[in-house]
């Protein structure tokens, strides 16, 4: 049914100066008033202006189908978990612990889980007590506190060039400006970090953090380097800059044992995000922050005034899986698993993909990141693809800047070999496509832009780069 | 429970209005459950010839939007199965859902539309992009309305008010399909007229007036609330009101369209331009058609359960 329609009298809001008809008498019903359809819509906060229906979102909702072969979201392979063990562990927690696990808990979380975590990330270098550690409803929960406690409107967060697109829509929904630091095939630049910060100093600024995601980034596959983990740490030391790391696929590198934390090395500088989302199982919703005290304190009463509490039976699933299933056996199990799809990819793109295209090889995580031929936006081609039956998320997605729709990013975590390589060979197509509807009009569209949101800065991409391997 | 028995309302779909699509089937199915018609969704997938033959449904709502669903796939497959469907048959379907084919149709049957031209994407790289475009936006003039031949939602479809903004637009429509339409931008009040036909001739409910706040009827002033303002009844006179009534009840006519139709017109100092025809009109809670049906004193749930009887009575 229709909402009660909120009434507006008639008010222009296309600018139209001549009276209706209804205005002048000449009406063929009484004076009609208009409706939003929505009876709120003078109330939303100004915040809420750009959630709106978008085209992007009608694409995915086809994407998700079982004909498209979905090479955009970064589902985990959960199939890949011992299912029939984690359900008898569920059944048996709940049989057991029950009046613990469906009660209510603490915001910081269950102490139990808190060591585990601690476990698991000395794996990283991080020798962290289980009080320094909050649990969060994914890490994407202390994405959104720590910009709940450190964000005022018009602050600055540095963030990598591309960024995770689900921490960009946390920060400008409370509405900081993100700039973006690029990266190349070692991570962020530290020269360009350096640069970054002198130029924001001098402008006066406020820059509130560093957002980083330094291992196996998301979207852009690489991974900062040692060397440059130390040097990073020494410049925002220098600049009394904090420093968010955000490391959910840090366990799941191809080659050699897990890079070492920048938290590691700078406990009190830096506020670690894990997630057991990439590990374990998403659907679970478990991720934690661990964070000087001062900054554990403020999460904690914010995640407190957001949730009360997480879920205690989550908590309890992920505790009895630390402590009483093969986890790292496990997390091993999705190495093999993710490289074997990574390889898969990689090779079909070097088989097919059009000359002019420029990809990231990931040491690990779920992501390559693809640069099309100069010219192509790749949320103008996304139609194109959902057409041809494979999806892939558009560049500027990841950018808060309007950049990068010259990118896309690829995910083979969760499509079986087979499907990859069909989706890339569709995907070869479609670039081909695309590029010969761009020979015949991208010249001339340089001075204007597409309308579907491609702005000329657009069509200029980030700075930065990566090479083809 | 209505003596209709059963009854399927096709939604989902694989075109880019799939989302728009599950949302108009979702709000159908439940106004006719409310009224006690036994009637449940089902996809265009590998699952729905199975279903329709294991346990015929009395008549099928076709709630598909955009390719498959109103270009007459669907509706020759229903033919086919020997199910009876609400709405246009497969040739009618083609023509309305072609807009430059609609375009001429309602031409001949006397009915302006505005000036255009309909090319494939060849014809730009075989001629030169740039030497069809001057000369498109000579003959037409600024501003121009860029469209896919084939697709709804206005996916792929800008309004270009500089010459520099059209070859961007073009590339955009191009993802969407390999012809484009390119018409003069009327400038005017935009409305939809509902036709709805019960048994005693189509007959066109009260028009309805569109004002996106943002100047532009796009994807998200379509479907997010708040975005755009509807007049139901439009505010046109009295002449206009009728002029637009009698359009849109022609090119259903003249289209060969059935049961019900949206046809979307520009009023323009007294005249009436067609735009296009939808066969399979949206239902969702910002869609304009229900709209017009409650201004029209009708409730969706009732007018589908009677077409619904309706095409079952006809059989296929």
């Amino acid at each position: 049914m229709l909402t009660e329609p909120a009434r507006l009298g008639h008010a222009d809001h296309n600018g139209r100066a001549a009276p209706t008809p209804a205005e002048t008498g000449d009406a063929a019903h009484p004076a009609s008033h208009g409706s939003l359809v929505d009876a709120h819509a003078g109330r939303y906060a100004a915040r809420a202006a750009g959630m709106v229906a978008s085209e992007i979102r009608a694409l995915f909702a086809v994407a998700a189908r079982p004909e498209i072969v979905s090479l955009a979201g970064g589902m985990p392979y959960i199939t890949a978990l011992p299912l029939d063990a984690v359900g008898e562990m569920a059944g048996q927690l709940v049989a057991q612990r029950g009046p613990v696990a469906l009660q209510y808990g603490s915001a910081q979380g269950d102490p139990a889980l808190r060591e585990g975590i601690c476990e698991v990330m000395e794996l990283e270098g991080i020798h962290a007590h289980p009080d320094e550690v909050v649990v969060t409803v994914g890490s994407q929960q202390a994405l959104d506190l720590i910009s709940r406690i450190f964000v005022d409107p018009g602050d600055v967060i540095l963030a990598e060039g591309p960024s995770y697109v689900g921490a960009l829509g946390t920060f400008t929904s409370y509405q900081a400006r993100v700039v973006h630091v690029p990266m190349d095939d070692d991570g962020l630049i530290p020269a360009a970090l350096e640069e970054c910060i002198a130029r924001l100093a001098s402008q006066r600024q406020r820059v509130k953090f560093l957002y980083t995601v330094p291992s196996f980034h998301n979207p852009a596959g690489v991974t900062l380097s040692a060397e440059r983990r130390a040097e990073v740490l020494r410049i925002c030391q220098r600049a009394d800059l904090l420093i968010v790391e955000d490391n959910p696929y840090g366990l799941l590198g191809f080659d050699g044992e897990p890079q070492r934390a920048l938290y590691a090395d700078d406990p009190h500088s830096v506020v670690y995000l894990g997630s057991f989302s990439k590990t374990i199982a998403p659907g679970l919703r478990v991720g934690w922050a661990v964070a000087p005290p001062g900054i554990r304190d403020k999460l904690v009463l914010a995640a407190e005034a957001a949730v009360l509490c997480h879920s205690s039976l989550a908590q309890l699933m992920i505790g009895e899986y630390l402590a009483n299933q093969p986890w790292r056996e496990q997390v091993k199990v999705f190495r093999e698993l993710y490289r074997e799809r990574r390889d898969t990819m990689v090779e079909a793109l070097s088989a097919v993909m059009p000359e002019g295209c420029r990809w990231t090889r990931p040491a690990g995580g779920f992501y390559v990141w693809l640069q099309l031929p100069p010219g192509l936006d790749a949320k103008l081609m996304l139609p194109r693809a959902i057409s041809s039956r494979v999806a892939y998320v558009p560049g500027t997605g990841f950018y808060a800047d309007g950049t990068g729709a010259d990118y896309l990013r690829l995910s083979y975590c969760f499509p079986e070999p087979a499907r990859i390589r069909e989706g890339v060979r569709r995907l070869a197509e479609v670039v081909g496509a695309e590029a010969e509807i761009c020979a015949t009009f991208g010249a001339m569209s340089r001075a204007g832009g597409g309308p579907a949101g491609a702005s000329p800065a657009d069509l200029t991409g980030p700075a930065g780069g990566f090479t083809q391997p | 429970m209505s003596d209709l028995g059963h009854v399927l309302v096709l939604a989902g779909g694989l075109s880019p209005e799939r989302e728009v699509s599950l949302r108009s089937g979702a709000r159908l199915r439940d106004a006719l459950c409310e009224i006690g018609v036994d009637a449940d969704i089902a996809d265009a997938d590998a699952d729905l010839i199975p279903a329709i033959t294991t346990d015929p449904p009395s008549a099928i709502f076709p709630a598909i939007h955009g390719a498959s669903g109103e270009d007459g796939s669907i509706q020759e497959v229903l033919t086919l199965l020997g199910v009876p469907y609400v709405g246009a048959p497969p040739d009618a379907c083609r023509f309305a859902f072609d807009k430059p084919v609609a375009k001429a149709i309602a031409r001949s049957a006397g009915l302006a539309t505005p000036p255009s031209v309909t090319l494939p994407r060849e014809i730009f790289h075989d001629l030169g992009a740039a030497a069809v475009l001057d000369r498109i936006t000579v003959t037409l003039s600024l501003p121009l309305f860029v469209k896919p031949a084939r697709g709804g939602s206005a996916l792929g479809a800008s309004r270009v008010g500089r010459a520099e903004d059209l070859p961007g637009a073009m590339i955009s429509c191009f993802a969407y399909g390999d012809t484009a339409l390119i018409e003069h931008c009327m400038p005017g009040t935009e409305v939809a007229v509902g036709v709805i036909d019960l048994g005693s001739g189509p007959e066109a409910l009260p028009a309805v007036e569109i004002r996106p706040l943002s100047g532009s009827y796009d994807y998200a002033a379509r479907y997010t609330p708040g975005q755009t303002e509807f007049h139901v009844p439009a505010r046109l006179s009295r002449a206009e009101a009728q002029a637009a009534a009698s359009a849109a009840v022609t090119a259903h006519r003249a289209l060969g369209l059935r049961d019900l139709s949206r046809t979307d017109l520009i009023v323009c100092g007294g005249e009436v331009f067609f735009l296009e025809a939808n066969v399979a009109p949206g239902l969702t809670e910002t869609s304009t058609l229900p709209m017009a049906l409650e201004a029209a004193g009708r409730s969706l749930g009732t007018v589908c359960r009677d077409l619904l009887s309706q095409a079952a009575a006809r059989g296929t």
